[in-house]
């Protein structure tokens, strides 16, 4: 399917659908918080003075427009296309969702909400709503699963010194999901005076709308970029897929280019064959959960199944329903890379070009890397180095077996 | 007429209120479900609200969640609930089962699989707690075209024009979630409840029973004196988690719990 500026102007439409996907599933206690947060950011949008905001933030705060930069030695030693990395990871608090929690956090502030909460899965969403928290003087809690915790202890502790409060959210798989769960609950019994920064690219209309634009500045960035830096326009997008915020910020405004190849590179964590992994895309099917239909894993049953993947960031049943959307449509390609595959990848590109990455963003690392190998030299792939790779040092020695 | 609506009816021109037990089927154990939904009716139930379980159940305090998690442990899926319905049916044919739960276990089964399931078994309304009447335009007219009754949350924060949009896709009657958060929180405000339950019926003419917070005979008669019938769960739930281990007892304790409601209710009886 071609797709034209209209067609994107049309999505979501009023109900918050992108085709068969997203819409508001939540129980009747959050209906019209919801319902006058879409009124309120259509409203804001268009208005000059919180875009103006927004914008000054991103530049001053954030550091933004972050560099695109062209990979010489790894396109080298690959030995096919050119190799860009868009560095996201050099925003402050150092991953793209900072981009995000400026924007909602302005809404929040526009909105006159005084509390806010926000899940998350690898720390980097909590830590970048804690910091924005910090800067704008609002009380921030942060639901985290029991697991996440454990494996995350360094941003634990960054959310900590910036002020929130940390809960350890001990039921279900104790993991992303989960911490989404109780950050829903929370809403439901503070939803008078709180505003829910939902990091990622999905959850109930408008969030996935909210998330995409605010996000959309990567990909409107690497655009400009790209043209200026390699003369055209890439020929192919390479992004980590979660939840999927860091792809559709990449993806969407390259949507109607269709010379642009996209690819979302979910966790294939021990390999899809085994069941472990953490690829609704690839392995899922459509369903509902945390207020949006989307693809998910779960069993035949109906029950959300747990997920496994070497990167608490990544290790969510659901995945955003815009990305639903377009992998049905064909109009971008949704494929897997496994644990050690991702590991191989941090390890590349830590060594080669000295920039290390995220575990989450060394997933899209791995998959570039296989893909600009079969294309020709003159061909140009962008890989979103959406986040830093600080936060796993721990995770990778104790895998090492090196205690630091 | 519908069962739900036969015997709202009815207790309507008693002038008494509605008991609405709400469990959560498999929990437990799923063999212990009907027993226990047998106990419920004796001490008194006239509707039954069973829970599906669900592994993500966002709208529920810990102490549902703990419920859900015991029944998946057993294996309960949505096809056993809707067993245990038949096997209920087949000595009790009077009372009400409403089906309690989220959406995605109703999906996974098909939407019209289901539908065709929950009547097959006996099963008189359904209540979804993550499905709004915006997205039930799909499953709307397969419950409807079967007879199903489809119950609708309103809430403290459902605006006038929800209120009636709601009500007008709901049939049976509306449940009134009396606080904002999850169930088995927070404490009930009466007054609060009064007022807006009396508005409620201002905009509807459908009965509204209210849940989230009801754990007594005290706080039973209090609200049933301003809806037409009041919803417990968690703290029969608790209860339940408390006896799992003696089937006896906790059919006693459930009883125990329950009957001081229904002789509450029915004192306030004109």
């Amino acid at each position: 399917m071609k797709l034209t500026e209209e067609m994107l102007k049309a999505l979501p439409d009023a109900r918050g659908h992108f085709g068969a996907y997203g819409g508001r599933f939540v129980s009747e206690t959050l209906f019209d918080s919801l319902l006058t947060l879409e009124r309120e950011y259509k409203r804001l949008k268009d208005d000059p003075e919180f875009q103006a905001e927004f914008d000054k933030d991103l530049a001053h705060y954030v550091g933004r427009p972050s560099p695109l930069y062209f990979a010489e030695r790894l396109t080298r030693e690959t030995g096919g296309a050119q190799i860009w990395l868009k560095r996201e990871d050099l925003n402050h608090t150092g991953a793209h969702k900072v981009n995000n929690t400026i924007g909602q956090a302005l809404l929040a502030s526009f909105l006159g909400k005084k509390r806010v909460i926000a899940e998350t899965g690898a720390g980097q969403h909590g830590v970048a709503t804690a910091t924005v928290c910090a800067r704008l003087g609002l009380e921030c809690h942060v639901f985290m699963g029991a697991e996440d915790v454990k494996r995350q202890s360094l941003n634990v502790y960054r959310m900590k010194l910036l002020g929130a409060e940390v809960h350890s959210v001990q039921s279900g798989t104790r993991t992303l999901k989960d911490a989404m769960n109780d950050a829903m609950r929370d809403w439901v019994a503070n939803v008078d005076d709180t505003f829910y920064i939902i990091g990622t690219v999905a959850g109930p209309h408008p969030y996935p709308l909210l998330v995409r634009d605010f996000q959309s500045v990567i990909g409107r960035e690497t655009r400009e970029q790209c043209l200026a830096q390699a003369g055209k326009l890439p020929d192919a997008l390479v992004a980590c897929v979660g939840g999927g915020s860091n792809a559709i910020g990449m993806f969407y405004p390259f949507l109607t280019d269709e010379s642009v190849e996209m690819y979302g590179v979910e966790a294939g964590g021990l390999g899809i064959d085994t069941g472990k992994h953490a690829a609704p895309l690839s392995a899922g099917r459509p369903g509902v959960l945390h207020g949006n239909r989307t693809y998910l894993m779960e069993d035949e049953n109906g029950q959300i199944a747990a997920t496994h993947s070497v990167s608490a960031g990544l290790d969510y049943p659901g995945v955003g329903p815009e990305h639903s959307w377009l992998k049905d449509i064909g109009r971008a390609h949704y494929v897997s890379v496994t644990d050690d595959e991702a590991l191989d990848g941090f390890r590349k590109l830590t060594r080669v070009e000295g920039i290390m990455p995220a575990l989450e963003t060394a997933h899209a690392v791995a998959y570039a890397i296989k893909l600009a190998a079969t294309m020709d030299k003159d061909k140009v792939v962008v890989i979103n180095i959406s986040g830093r790779g600080d936060k796993d040092i721990h995770t990778i020695a104790q895998l090492d077996g090196i205690e630091v | 007429m519908s069962r739900i609506e036969g015997v709202l009816k009815a207790l309507k021109g008693q002038g008494r209120k509605a008991l609405i037990p709400y469990i959560t089927a498999g929990d437990p154990h799923p063999d212990l479900t009907v027993d226990l939904m047998h106990t419920l009716v004796d001490a008194g139930a006239d509707i039954i609200e069973l829970g599906v379980p669900f592994s993500d159940p966002m709208a529920d305090g810990p102490v549902i969640q703990l419920a859900c998690e015991r029944a998946l442990k057993h294996g309960t899926s949505l096809r056993q609930v809707l067993a245990m319905v038949k096997t209920f049916r087949e000595k009790d044919d009077a009372t009400p089962v409403v089906l309690m739960g989220y959406l995605n276990p109703m999906e996974a089964m098909g939407q019209e699989k289901f539908a065709d399931a929950a009547v097959d078994a006996g099963v008189d309304g359904i209540l979804t707690v993550d499905l709004p009447p915006e997205e039930a335009d799909e499953v709307a007219p397969l419950f409807t075209a079967r007879n199903l009754d489809a119950i609708f949350l309103l809430a403290p924060t459902t605006t006038d024009d929800r209120i009636r949009a709601i009500s007008e896709h709901s049939s049976g009657y509306v449940y009134y979630v009396s606080f904002k958060g999850v169930t088995g929180a927070g404490k009930i405000d009466v007054d609060e409840v009064a007022s807006k339950v009396a508005h409620i019926h201002e905009l509807t003419a459908l009965p509204v029973g209210v849940g989230f917070g009801i754990r007594d005979a005290a706080t039973a008669a209090a609200v049933g004196r301003v809806s037409d019938g009041v919803i417990v769960g968690s703290v029969l739930v608790d209860t339940i988690a408390r006896n799992q281990a003696d089937p006896e007892q906790l059919k006693r304790a459930l009883s125990d719990l329950l009957h001081p409601m229904r002789e509450a209710l029915d004192s306030l009886a004109s």
